[in-house]
């Protein structure tokens, strides 16, 4: 695998490195339970969910979480060069049983540092015209 | 009305139960949240990169702070009521990747306690060892316990 790394020379703040928009389905989420551990039934059964006062299945948290920093990692071409990675959960991911739920990703430059050869990626991640993650930053290796 | 209890601020809990990284859990999680780089997959592309192993997606850490975390949902004293736990939070500081076969321990303590409007926000900070003792992962996590409404 011959993935160019990214140049910090190249890079100026407030770039665009990748979108993405990502498809979770039901699917989706009950394969993130078995893989995670993480089986609060709120991600899988709406008469459960509907009980705790939410609208309906939603997805994880940290599904979303997951799948937003792989845009990120598509960029820098290793998921070992993720240093730093953080986000606050703003709204939650309604989950339709029929067509799922689309989040779309941006990943911005949001600060170079020349001098440890690392940069630090915004991610905005919205669903249904909503921000789902808030301060959502990922530092990556450049070196 | 029910908040967490305050006095478990600092305190810290027993380390989780060691947890053998296996090369299918990997690709099973890294399936999950749609990781598609050779190097969560593919020994042969992981080595060529430098690794001994296929290296675990950047957000796997919480497989081993949930077993942390277990262990304090279950704590009296802490007294927090899952069912009205909402995720607030998350961060992963990594010294280095996690790759298969780490043998990981989660070291858990209460970092804060606060209460905000009758629901109490509570930072836990997971400090993730390898085998050999050295930190592998910091994940810190804050929850938000409803309080009654």
């Amino acid at each position: 695998m011959n993935h160019p790394l990214p140049k910090i020379i190249d890079l100026t703040v407030g770039d665009v490195i990748g979108t993405q928009e990502v498809l979770l389905t039901r699917d989706s989420l009950v394969r993130y339970a078995g893989a995670s551990g993480d089986f609060n039934p709120i991600h899988y059964r709406d008469d459960f969910a509907q009980s705790v006062g939410l609208p309906g299945v939603l997805a994880h948290g940290m599904l979303t979480m997951g799948v937003a920093v792989q845009v990120v990692v598509d960029w820098v071409g290793d998921p070992g060069r993720v240093l730093d990675y953080q986000v606050r959960f703003t709204k939650p991911v309604l989950v339709d049983a029929a067509d799922g739920a689309v989040v779309t990703i941006t990943a911005k430059i949001g600060e170079i540092d020349a001098e440890s050869h690392s940069a630090r990626v915004d991610l905005a991640a919205v669903f249904s015209e909503t921000t789902v993650l808030a301060k959502s930053q990922v530092r990556v290796r450049l070196s | 009305m029910r908040v967490v209890n305050v006095n478990v601020q600092g305190k810290k809990y027993a380390p989780s139960a060691p947890y053998l990284v296996g090369r299918e859990k990997l690709r099973e999680f890294a399936h999950a949240v749609k990781a598609t780089n050779p190097i969560n997959l593919d020994v042969f592309a992981a080595q060529a990169a430098g690794y001994d192993d296929i290296v675990a997606a950047p957000t796997f850490g919480v497989v081993i702070q949930e077993r942390s975390l277990a262990t304090v949902l279950s704590d009296p004293e802490a007294d927090i009521d899952f069912s009205r736990v909402v995720h607030g939070d998350q961060r992963f500081i990594h010294e280095r990747p996690i790759v298969a076969g780490d043998e990981l321990t989660g070291e858990l303590e209460v970092a804060s306690v606060k209460s905000l409007g009758g629901h109490s926000m509570v930072t836990f900070e997971t400090k993730i060892f390898d085998a050999s003792k050295k930190l592998v992962c910091t994940a810190i996590s804050t929850l938000v316990v409803r309080g009654d409404e």
